[in-house]
């Protein structure tokens, strides 16, 4: 199949990239965008590593088709530090220890600063449901919900 | 994933061409949670798409509209989040929010659309039994025009419709339920969250005074398709809104289904669920009946 090209801004950048129809957004963010910290898990949608923000709703990227997101705004895991600072949430999951092998944390990070962003406040059962499209296999998620916790007390306070 | 031809068309005429030219070798893709799934593991109920026709930027797919005179209409490519925040669907339509919100996690109702949840015809799909009771109709548009089909004629058997592969799918109408009307929706399932019903349930009732008016009970993941259980709505139609009467139409709803017995629970106990689960919903129902009045 011939390539095409879409036009994208991923992370605040406008750029163009040749693709074939059947990639998926996540491959084509990792191979041809070079940018590899979002994982693939399972590949269909159950485990949320690959999570990104598409038009500011977060999205499994293993289930989404390249020329779908053509024309649209995509934010990944290196899209939430600003001018070389960590993202409040990415701090708050180093501070805390939120993390043992790491591979589900940029989908982790990426769905809980959609969530803070919705709600500034969210209790503990609002994180659960808000952080159930992502799995973690190592933690067992007590070390990860106190980083969203740490996280949005921060925002809040304007970190 | 094997590779295709990838159309983007903009208006549902268009797409229907396409899938009329494809004869038959096309599919319809809207949120991608069932299609690319079934295409990566190689499960398609059909053969392999030479071509997928992406609806994403059809935008007369879009949007759910809300008026007192005509009623609810849902665009086909409406997302589940699109659904289940919608302020007049979580007023007037509460079984569907509650359906549309349980399905998978915050990404897959993000991308996961009404139409396809509808199409892909699972007979656990959570948004149906919520369709059924609010007596929803199907426009369906292919090369000779629109056609209008009752949701429950929608279905043939897992994963098969009324539609010719040359028809979409391009909205549902809801008439605006009758004052006094209580819905409500559950599933049963293991987990809290990203999981698919054992059992679904939604029933309405429309109330006046005491008595029951109009009633409702639909059935999912009990039968090849989401049904309508018509014994257990005999059984509510006009009697008083009472612990017994729900007991009877309970039962009468446990014989309308013909589960099987899979990795997710034996028929019997699908059964025992839905006489309790509908007993439950019916109270919950009649509460919100009442609530409304």
């Amino acid at each position: 199949m011939p390539r095409q090209l879409i036009s994208l801004t991923i992370n605040g950048r406008e750029r163009e990239v040749a693709v074939e129809p059947h990639w998926t957004l996540l491959e084509t963010v990792r191979e041809a965008l070079d940018l590899t910290g979002s994982k693939e898990g399972c590949g269909t949608g159950d485990c949320g590593a690959c999570t990104m923000s598409v038009d500011g709703r977060i999205v499994t990227s293993c289930l989404m088709l390249a020329p779908q997101v053509n024309g649209r705004q995509v934010t990944t895991i290196e899209g939430l530090q600003s001018n070389g600072s960590l993202d409040p949430v990415q701090q708050a999951f180093i501070d805390t220890g939120g993390l043992q092998c790491g591979y589900c944390i940029p989908g982790m990070i990426v769905a809980a600063r959609n969530l803070i962003d919705d709600n500034p406040s969210p209790t503990l059962d609002q994180i659960r449901e808000g952080l159930a499209g992502n799995l973690c296999r190592c933690t067992g998620y007590t070390k990860i919900y106190e980083a969203v916790e740490l996280a949005a007390e921060r925002i809040r306070g304007g970190a | 994933m094997r590779t295709f031809e990838y159309k983007a068309p903009e208006t549902i005429d268009e797409a229907v061409s396409l899938l009329k030219e494809a004869g038959g070798s096309a599919r319809p893709l809207a949120g991608g949670t069932d299609l690319v799934v079934q295409m990566k593991e190689r499960a398609t109920r059909f053969p392999y798409p030479a071509t997928i026709v992406s609806l994403d930027r059809v935008s007369e797919l879009r949007g759910v509209d809300f008026s007192e005179t005509d009623g609810l209409r849902i665009g086909a490519g409406a997302t589940m989040t699109d659904v289940a925040t919608h302020p007049a669907v979580r007023e007037r339509y509460a079984a569907l929010a509650e359906g549309a919100g349980v399905v998978g996690s915050l990404q897959t109702m993000n991308m996961a659309t009404i139409g396809g949840n509808v199409c892909n015809a699972a007979p656990s799909a959570d948004t149906v039994p919520p369709l059924l009771v609010y007596d929803a109709k199907a426009v369906i548009v292919g090369p000779n025009g629109r056609r209008t089909l009752p949701i429950a004629e929608f279905f043939r058997g897992p994963g098969e419709t009324a539609l010719e592969s040359d028809e979409l799918l391009a909205e549902l109408r809801l008439p605006v339920p009758a004052t006094g009307t209580g819905a409500a929706y559950q599933r049963n399932t293991p987990r809290k969250q990203m999981d698919i019903a054992v059992v679904g349930v939604a029933v309405a009732l429309t109330l006046s005074g005491d008595a029951i008016e109009h009633a409702r009970v639909a059935l999912g993941a009990v039968a090849p398709t989401p049904l309508r259980a018509m014994s257990a709505e005999a059984a509510l139609q006009g009697q008083p809104a009472s612990e017994e009467t729900f007991a009877k139409a309970a039962e009468a709803a446990a014989q309308d289904s013909t589960p099987i017995t899979d990795i997710r629970a034996s028929a019997d106990y699908r059964r025992h669920l839905v006489k309790v689960m509908t007993a439950r919903l019916l109270a919950e129902a009649a509460n919100r009946a009442k609530g409304t009045a």
